[in-house]
């Protein structure tokens, strides 16, 4: 039987008139990376705010490593850890100072504090900075330490809000390690993003939302597929034989392809990868279309979040046309 | 109840060590009233009168003791909003510590400071020829009213931290409301000397009391005139910082609770 660390059911949140979570639900299973994924402004952090017992909610049920959010909050926090999308650690103390004031709120006596911090900078390649103040660290180096703050004592649910937000590429991939890491040695995650690699790249599940809604629910394969899965993609040698060659298409595979002039490609989704391939090379040839390229390949979550929510991910403006609402997976 | 007090201790070395690790903030707030002492001591002062006659910078010392106390609610008022705008909070908020040792922490971290400060003070003081006249049972009563207003002081900067949030405006609304509180008062002049409204309310300002009842008993010049608040400065000196901390400890607690809402 599957044990779920982290759940929510029918949370609801408000602001005013503003629903920042409205019949929120989730469930995360133990021992996963767990994504929600969602434009600015979606909920994602109300979501975690309330699971880390820093929000109070208005309505539905919370709980987190098995206790109740609302009534046992004490046991929540001594099982979970927190980093943030801004590094919350105290910049004027140095690296090792803060760790050291952590673990002593940790109920850790003072050579177990220190003895941990230096671990946790070792591990996180904070040795040589460990008495500069976190205020002069790079960013990815005080997201780093952050993180390591968040593992004092080992907690059984991590969550990560936005933990690559600001990151360049080589600290962003520290950070996926770091993560992976935990997982291995057992420990639960869940992970806000608006990186949809982000979420591809850890996530075993993932929750989309949008205007504090669930709006859809599976693994990233899963969602990928949604968005109606593999798509056929050739590029034209001649810009004019492109119309030509969409209406050669159009009869396989049964749909209208997309067609950008501009860089002289159709797409076009299709239900049997191979068959749909051979049978559309053959037409083109036969057609005397000339091609300078063709592929399959497989929807991009970036697809999928587009279809799902009607926005692009890093984005809170107006639904663009292609997009529709799903209704909660 | 044991763990309010180790968490709260926490605080405390916390706060003290960004004293240590950040010293320029300290000699900041230094600076600040031994310029005081200077340009009014020396510069103002041979053109400033004592109703009651006295030496000038012997009036003026224990005025600019309760000024740097007052001052104290700049670094208060600051230190938490920094806290609270970095996300730092929200760490302490998360994990299993007592609610309540961010504020007892930064309470006793401050009393340690204003202390520090003191310190530093009376010397500077001793320097320019002050003195306390009647010896140190009654000179450390006096250092004792500094404390206990610097701590109600600590309670309205929590307050306004956490009402304000951004350290940036934090900065910009303390030291203009600050410095005519001090204007207004006996700290510089003898309320007996202003024009009469002004010098009414000089008598009834909180810090009035304070530094009337530590010039008595420090035993230096210009206890002032028979109104009601100048002949009952001793209780007015506990009852105000009592009343403040009274009034802004639970405002304080119930704003920071509300930051979960």
């Amino acid at each position: 039987m599957t044990t779920f660390d982290v759940v929510a059911e029918g949370l609801g949140k408000r602001y005013g008139p503003t629903r920042a979570l409205d019949t929120f639900h989730l469930a995360v299973p133990a021992g996963t990376v767990y994504g929600l994924l969602g434009p600015n402004g979606a909920g994602k952090t109300t979501a975690v705010r309330i699971l880390t017992t820093l929000l109070r909610f208005d309505s539905g049920t919370a709980s987190v490593a098995g206790y109740d959010v609302l009534r046992q909050p004490d046991e929540v926090r001594a099982r979970i850890g927190l980093t943030g999308q801004y590094a919350a650690v105290d910049e004027t103390l140095s690296g090792r100072q803060n760790l050291e004031l952590f673990g002593r709120l940790f109920r850790l006596g003072r050579g177990a504090a220190r003895r941990r911090a230096d671990e946790l900078l070792e591990r996180f390649g904070l040795s040589e900075a460990a008495n500069r103040s976190a205020g002069e660290y790079s960013g990815g180096m005080r997201r780093r330490l952050d993180l390591a703050a968040s593992l004092i004592r080992t907690p059984r649910v991590l969550f990560l809000d936005e933990p690559t937000t600001g990151l360049d590429p080589r600290s962003r991939n520290q950070v996926w390690d770091l993560v992976r890491g935990l997982v291995t040695d057992g420990t639960t995650v869940l992970l806000t993003t608006q990186y949809l690699e982000e979420a591809d790249q850890l996530a075993n599940r993932i929750s989309v939302i949008d205007a504090g809604r669930v709006v859809a629910e599976g693994t990233p394969d899963e969602l990928k597929s949604m968005t109606g899965g593999d798509r056929i993609e050739v590029v034209v040698r001649d810009p004019a034989a492109l119309t030509r060659a969409a209406g050669v298409v159009a009869p396989i595979c049964g749909v209208e392809p997309a067609v950008d002039p501009e860089i002289r490609r159709l797409s076009v989704p299709v239900a049997d990868r191979v068959a749909g391939l051979v049978d559309v090379v053959r037409a083109l040839d036969d057609a005397g279309i000339a091609v300078e390229d063709i592929g399959l390949r497989r929807a991009t979550l970036d697809e999928a979040f587009l279809y799902l929510t009607g926005h692009r991910p890093d984005e809170t403006g107006e639904p663009v046309g292609a997009g529709r609402k799903a209704g909660v997976a | 109840m044991t763990t309010a007090i180790t968490d709260g201790w926490t605080m405390t070395r916390r706060n003290m060590l960004h004293v240590v690790r950040a010293p320029e903030e300290l000699i900041l707030y230094f600076s600040l009233p031994i310029m005081f002492v200077l340009v009014f001591g020396y510069v103002f002062g041979s053109g400033m009168q004592v109703a009651g006659g006295g030496n000038y910078r012997e009036f003026l010392l224990p005025g600019v003791f309760v000024m740097t106390m007052l001052y104290g609610l700049g670094a208060t008022a600051t230190g938490v909003a920094l806290d609270l705008s970095r996300g730092v909070v929200d760490r302490f908020r998360s994990m299993p510590m007592a609610r309540s040792a961010l504020m007892t922490g930064r309470s006793a971290a401050d009393l340690l400071r204003a202390l520090l400060e003191m310190s530093t003070l009376l010397v500077c003081g001793l320097l320019v020829g002050w003195q306390w006249r009647l010896g140190v049972g009654k000179a450390l009563l006096a250092v004792g009213l500094l404390l206990l207003l610097r701590v109600a002081i600590t309670w309205v900067g929590i307050y306004l931290a956490l009402l304000v949030r951004n350290p940036d405006t934090v900065g910009v609304i303390v030291f203009p409301a600050a410095f005519p509180l001090t204007a207004i008062s006996n700290v510089f002049v003898s309320p007996e000397l202003m024009p009469s409204v002004i010098g009414a309310i000089s008598e009834w300002n909180p810090l009035s009391a304070t530094v009337a009842a530590i010039r008595e008993l420090f035993g230096n010049p210009g206890l002032g005139g028979d109104s009601w608040p100048a002949e009952h400065a001793m209780l007015l000196a506990v009852l105000w910082p009592v009343l403040l901390i009274a009034i802004f400890a639970p405002l304080a607690v119930r704003r920071y609770r509300r930051l979960s809402r």
